[in-house]
């Protein structure tokens, strides 16, 4: 019992904890841009740099005011979202009554401005974050070796995504939410500020990504281009779940993590590129997504 | 697109339009002659290829409405295959030009297929995830040599008689590639199919209601640009006798993007400009390495929030005022 279908186990699921880890990281990114998307009708293509940002906080926070890993989880996407309900307050928020695109283009524009300004700073070479000791070291399962944090990183993602699920699909401000989201005028007429609505949202969006940039810095190293091709794949994640529903994303996150990571043991050509093949297939057949509404 | 940036040429005297259209056209080739006596030619041949690759980009944008985030495919696909066929098949140049734009057009049927059946967002989500499966082929397929790319490609005789390793020679074939496809497009826009186009790109479902098959003519107009795309990328990989991963690399998608946007989407000059400022821009900040991609992401926001109609849009806004004051 040391193969299956001619892989070794060991192997196998090596690259299936590794297609949960990319999973994990899919699953937050998408989430957040879900919600982004939900009420501002905004591609985020920000979201990467954003995501490289939180890696940057948590290595700031440890290397000049000595803050470690679980400080790190609070203050960097704190301090990230901080960094979008700015963006969103200057910028976005000129654009609602324009055109979507513009919205892309403006993401787009900010996000060669971030990684150009980390790159000139810091050039390309990643830079190390340890593991924070608690969670180094792993458990021998038997049939594989699983690291502690890989699977913190699983667990923690997991939570966090049921969580903003059932803020939003569950507790009275989440409902404020999806109203906002069916008809923003409607909501604005009972009360509730829709603006400071919209820029909050768009803060904790910004914040999932930095909270994953937190949670990446172990694992990759802290680059200023971490994000720049992951937001792509993550782009395409999007496209296959559809944006309309939360939890459609996060299950088709974890999803596409684990085929990719099953991609690279049995066809390892083809990993990069199978979430696209996958998007293109997904297109012909439905193409509103697997859990999008027209 | 926003409304406002559209409005000139419906609202302007076609006549008017057309002489223009004609004056400036006038004055843009009268430069080009000359220019290879003032710049350095292979500057110039450089922003001819990223103009006609701008202008292709802008016939699917600006005019139908469909914002393509993944264009370096047809650019660099392109400039891959022409570069095979001259340097491994041996085929003359216009040959070698000709297998190259047939490939990304090829390329733009499968893309365009796909793409088009999703909206706005998606569209530019899905262009830009298909570029990327391309970059990952473009990356592990032999024939394309990896990071390398394919280096010392011969430029050989153009039709059997111009010998193209003269300067001056490929200056004026270049030049007459861009004035070829700068026409055709001109003419398409100006087409009863070009007026259709526009009128999806207003408002589709009036277009589909008065019985048009919207679905046709936003694949054509795709496969059209990206055709165009591609005969930009071989020209251009002939002319730099180079292919590289740099050509089919999402950051290209990003920069027609932002020539267009620059120069004004939706105006039929706008995308020649844009190229030049762009290209000339490189030139300066290309030993600043990331300034550039800063600089790059500057004028993206400045254009978004303040520049929406770019410097030919500007331009005819005033032109108009004037007329009118």
């Amino acid at each position: 019992m040391t193969e299956i279908f001619g892989v070794p186990t060991q192997a196998l699921f090596g690259q299936l904890l590794i297609g949960l880890i990319n999973g994990s990281f899919y699953a937050l990114l998408s989430l957040g841009l879900a919600v982004i998307f939900g009420l501002l009708n905004i591609i985020n293509f920000t979201h990467g740099a954003q995501y490289m940002m939180g890696a940057f906080a948590a290595y700031f926070l440890l290397n000049k005011l000595g803050l470690n890993y679980w400080w790190a989880l609070v203050a960097a996407p704190l301090a990230v979202g901080a960094t979008g309900v700015v963006v969103e307050r200057l910028m976005l928020s000129r654009l609602y009554k324009l055109d979507h695109l513009y919205g892309l283009l403006l993401t787009f524009g900010l996000a060669l401005i971030i990684q150009g300004a980390f790159r000139h700073e810091y050039g390309s070479a990643g830079l190390p974050y340890s593991i924070p000791e608690i969670l180094s070291g792993g458990t021998n399962l038997g049939f594989m070796f699983l690291p502690k944090y890989r699977a913190w990183v699983i667990v923690a993602s997991l939570v966090v995504c049921v969580g903003t699920w059932f803020v939003i699909e569950r507790t009275k401000l989440g409902a404020y939410l999806r109203a906002a989201t069916e008809n923003p005028a409607m909501v604005q007429a009972f009360g509730v500020n829709v603006p400071r609505m919209i820029t909050l949202t768009y803060g904790f969006g910004v914040a999932l990504a930095g909270l994953a940039g937190v949670m990446a810095a172990p694992i990759y190293q802290v680059n200023p281009l971490m994000g720049a091709d992951t937001i792509i794949v993550v782009f395409a994640v999007v496209v296959i779940g559809g944006m309309g529903s939360i939890m459609g994303a996060v299950v088709t996150g974890f999803g596409l993590g684990i085929v990719e990571g099953l991609t690279k043991v049995f066809y390892p050509e083809a990993s990069n590129t199978v979430i696209f093949v996958i998007m293109a297939i997904v297109l012909m057949i439905r193409p509103q997504g697997l859990f999008g509404s027209r | 697109m926003a409304e406002d940036q559209y409005k000139p040429h419906a609202s302007r005297d076609d006549a008017a339009e057309a002489r223009y259209d004609r004056k400036a056209f006038l004055v843009m080739m009268a430069l080009f002659l000359v220019a290879p006596a003032v710049v350095y030619p292979v500057f110039v041949m450089k922003a001819l290829c990223f103009a006609l690759f701008a202008c292709a980009f802008n016939l699917l944008l600006g005019f139908g409405g469909l914002l393509s985030f993944g264009h370096a495919m047809f650019l660099g696909m392109a400039g891959y295959v022409a570069a095979h066929a001259a340097k491994v098949w041996g085929l003359p140049p216009e040959f070698a030009i000709l297998a190259g734009t047939a490939a990304s057009t090829v390329l733009g049927v499968f893309a365009g297929l796909l793409a088009i059946r999703r909206q706005g967002i998606y569209f530019a989500m899905v262009t830009l995830a298909l570029a990327q499966m391309v970059y990952f082929f473009c990356l592990q397929a032999p024939f394309t040599h990896g990071e390398d790319g394919i280096q010392a490609v011969p430029r050989g005789m153009f039709l059997g008689v111009l010998d193209l390793s003269s300067t001056t020679v490929l200056y004026y074939v270049v030049l007459a590639i861009f004035t070829a496809g700068f026409l055709l497009i001109y003419r398409v826009i100006h087409s009863p199919f070009g007026q259709v186009l526009k009128a999806i790109r207003e408002n589709e479902p009036r277009a589909i209601s008065l019985g048009y098959r919207t679905e046709h003519y936003k694949l054509a107009a795709f496969v059209l640009s990206a055709g165009l795309a591609g005969l930009a990328g071989a020209t251009k990989a002939i002319v730099f006798q180079l292919a590289s991963l740099t050509d089919v690399h999402w950051s290209m998608s990003g920069e027609v993007v932002l020539m267009t946007l620059l120069g004004g989407m939706g105006t039929i000059f706008g995308p020649v400009v844009g190229a030049f400022v762009i290209i000339t821009m490189e030139n300066y900040l290309a030993e600043l390495g990331s300034w550039f991609t800063i600089t790059q992401g500057a004028i993206f926001v400045v254009c978004v929030l303040a520049f929406r109609r770019g410097v030919i849009g500007e331009l005819e806004a005033w032109l108009r005022r004037r007329r009118a004051g």
